[in-house]
């Protein structure tokens, strides 16, 4: 197999807890951060989301902000994580360090907040006029962090976060970075809530991933970051885990909606698993993309009975715990995939009970620990944008 | 050794015809946001399709699709599409519909369309492509960005032959309106063409898509070789010299072999003093182009660089339009285009004659 590239540090945000220490408390206990939307002002009260309650007062706090400081949610959420994952990695910022971040709609709670402000020629607020730009929310963060180098953004939809974390990886094996922060960044907006709304694709419930019932997903919002550093550069440092595949490919099927086949799903797990040099059943456990719509859950394991056939690895989706944070989710999952090889625990899927008739697939919903050296992540998005990534404990 | 990269077609939409290159007279513009110049999209896109398209969306398709032809490929290895502001035309729409509408009653379509990766996905469903696709949208680095995906994939990958990659971004009413609220676009009205003659804040914005398509293999009507692109988020004007001068190293290219320099100038005398520097001292005695007075100044507004870049490598021609100093330009075989943006998200690319 190849050997990847090695993560050396690893920070999260999410419904489930402030940091990587507190989200696994809650993966493990089964503890869901799914509520009713009580920061974000919307009239959809009824919505269940996967909020974190931490206001951007509190955050800007936290990091040591000044006021007007033009930081977006998104930026505060990302910077949260990131300052985690460069303490645990104990990395130094220098100009060989890139930043890469994956977010579908960025500062858009500051588009909506002040377009109307905007429209009417009012400028209190001016700093946030570029917010509606992904790369906005990103160079906040950066900045932050004294990063100068290379910093770029990926906006794929729900598969960004998974994007970032491949060009990171990638651009270390040409050897074009020495260290990289990849990973991605989605606050709940008025917009995404009221978009999935309109496609009818949220739930009124809490999300029941990969059941017969399910009746759609929960937004979510977070933010999680890992650092990548190239070979030579460890020095004996410990290493999380490694990035041992990546595959990207795309569905050419609907805007939207996923192919009844899973042919984009299908095509990013292939490649994967031939990047990462290993055969579909060296594969433990599959944090998949499930987000509890009808239509991903049946197209993703259409896909995974392609790859797998019979021989169906334990898998689960998380989404139950944080709901759908969109961009942020490829990189959320990737800090619970690196999660469960360390403790070596399949991760449950929470509010399950009927099995999917046309596929008879059982997700692991308890807590289930056994020996695991490879884990798939599953990240998919609208305009077909598939991407799966492979995390390998002992790359040897 | 490395394997070569060369461009062997390229699309372009602008707010200047296209034939402007040929020598079709300059479109002049007296408002400080002006449309791209729609070619006949119905030549390229479906008509079902083609009423819900944003305008990006079709620029988008369009200008890729022009690329394709010109290299004669019908099915790209991965499509990489970078977009500062993305769908603003849909973003814009639903966003106001749904502030107007509090929260109700909304119609899913422009939200669908809104994402940033619609274009590249669009792109992919349009072609049927499956391979890798993937949007990136940092600022004036957008394009860059894809530009240096491409380049990996093209030297890391060998199954990969031929690459489509390009840069798209639409004006809309509001959201594009605003940058007159923050100074990005200069207060009063001024035509496009004097552009580089105001000594004023704040710049003039239009929209527009190119894209190329990168192969491994040239031939007879390749444009150039794309050597190389260089991103870097922040750094002080002072630097500039030094950074070049770092990428010319790594690329075994000599400061006297840039046969011209494109120059991103956008007339903001806030942020031009990056280019004036190198304009006085490092390329003094090297011919300087500009382009942003022709096409007006957008986070893929580089593309048009490229293009430019391009059909000079390959025509040997420079218009004169585009001339910042009177020192001719013969026989053109380098050239580097640099670019930046409010001082922020700086990017070099260096193209040689095939």
């Amino acid at each position: 197999m190849n050997k990847g590239v090695a993560v050396t540090g690893m920070g999260i945000i999410s419904a489930i807890g402030n940091n990587t220490k507190e989200n696994y408390r809650s993966l493990i206990y089964g503890k869901h951060g799914i509520s009713s939307p009580e920061i974000l002002k919307t009239i959809h009260r009824n919505l269940p989301v996967g909020e974190i309650k931490t206001s951007n007062k509190s955050l800007a706090t936290a990091l040591n902000l000044p006021e007007n400081n033009g930081f977006t949610r998104a930026s505060l959420l990302g910077a949260y994580a990131v300052t985690e994952a460069l303490k645990h990695s104990d990395q130094k910022i220098d100009r060989n360090t890139g930043f890469i971040s994956g977010t579908s709609v960025g500062g858009m709670d500051a588009t909506e907040a002040y377009f109307k402000d905007f429209s009417e020629g009012k400028t209190e607020n001016k700093e946030f006029i570029r917010a509606q730009h992904p790369g906005f929310t990103t160079e906040r963060i950066a900045e932050h962090f004294g990063i100068t180098g290379f910093v770029s953004t990926i906006s794929t939809a729900c598969s960004s976060g998974a994007n970032a974390i491949m060009l990171g990886a990638r651009m270390i094996k040409a050897g074009m970075l020495k260290r990289v922060i990849v990973g991605g960044t989605d606050c709940l907006t008025k917009f995404t809530l009221n978009g999935f709304h309109s496609l009818m694709i949220l739930s009124d419930e809490h999300c029941k991933p990969f059941d017969e019932n399910r009746k759609g997903l929960n937004l979510g919002e977070g933010a999680a970051y890992l650092v990548l550093e190239a070979e030579e550069e460890l020095l004996g440092k410990s290493v999380l885990g490694w990035i041992s595949g990546y595959g990207n490919a795309n569905d050419a099927f609907h805007q939207t909606a996923s192919s009844e086949n899973g042919e984009g799903a299908f095509l990013a797990m292939q490649k994967a698993l031939k990047n990462a040099g290993i055969s579909a059943e060296k594969i433990d456990y599959i944090n998949a993309h499930g987000t509890a719509t009808l239509n991903n859950d049946s197209s993703e394991t259409e896909a995974l009975k392609r790859i797998f056939s019979k021989n169906i690895p334990d898998f689960s989706s998380t989404k139950a715990f944080t709901g759908h944070t969109l961009a942020a989710s490829g990189a959320l999952e990737a800090v619970f995939s690196l999660l469960a090889l360390q403790n070596q625990q399949v991760l449950p899927n929470l509010n399950f009970s009927n099995v999917m008739l046309n596929s008879g697939f059982m997700p692991i919903t308890k807590l289930k620990a056994k020996p695991m050296n490879h884990i798939l992540s599953n990240s998919f998005g609208f305009g077909g944008n598939c991407t799966s990534l492979i995390f390998t404990k002992n790359a040897e | 050794m490395q394997n070569k990269i060369y461009i062997n077609g390229l699309g372009s939409i602008s707010a200047q015809p296209e034939d402007l290159i040929s020598g079709e007279a300059i479109r002049v513009y007296d408002e400080n946001i002006f449309s791209a110049i729609s070619p006949n999209y119905k030549k390229y896109i479906n008509l079902k399709a083609f009423r819900r398209m944003s305008k990006g969306i079709k620029m988008g398709i369009t200008a890729a699709q022009i690329a394709l032809k010109e290299a004669e490929i019908d099915m790209p290895d991965s499509i990489i599409t970078g977009t500062g502001e993305g769908c603003k035309l849909d973003t814009e729409k639903f966003l106001e519909n749904l502030l107007d509408q509090n929260e109700k009653l909304l119609s899913p379509t422009a939200f669908i369309q809104s994402t940033h990766n619609t274009i590249g996905g669009q792109i992919a469903l349009n072609l049927g492509c499956k391979q890798y696709n993937i949007t990136y949208t940092q600022n004036s680095v957008s394009l860059e960005t894809a530009f240096l995906d491409a380049q990996i994939q093209l030297r890391e990958d060998p199954e990969m032959k031929v690459i489509l990659v390009g840069g798209v971004d639409e004006v809309s009413a509001r959201i594009t309106s605003f940058r007159k609220l923050d100074g990005q676009l200069k207060q009063n009205p001024i035509k496009n063409i004097d552009l580089l003659k105001v000594d004023s804040q704040g710049t003039i914005t239009s929209e527009g898509a190119h894209f190329f398509a990168l192969s491994k293999e040239k031939n007879q009507k390749t444009y150039a070789e794309f050597q190389s692109v260089s991103i870097k988020n922040s750094i002080q004007p002072e630097e500039v010299t030094e950074e070049i001068t770092a990428f010319l190293k790594i690329q075994n290219v000599n400061l006297l072999s840039i046969d011209a320099v494109i120059l991103g100038v956008n007339g903001d005398n806030r942020y031009d003093h990056y280019y004036k520097d190198i304009q006085l001292d490092l390329f003094k005695n090297t011919p300087q182009l500009a382009y942003k007075h022709l096409v007006g100044d957008f986070d893929t507004a580089s593309g048009f660089a490229v293009y430019l870049g391009a059909n000079i490598l390959k025509s040997g021609k420079v218009l004169e339009v585009l001339r910042l100093n009177q020192v001719e330009c013969r026989n053109p075989r380098t050239i580097l285009i640099y670019n930046q943006y409010l001082g922020r998200d700086h990017s070099l690319i260096l193209l040689s004659a095939v």
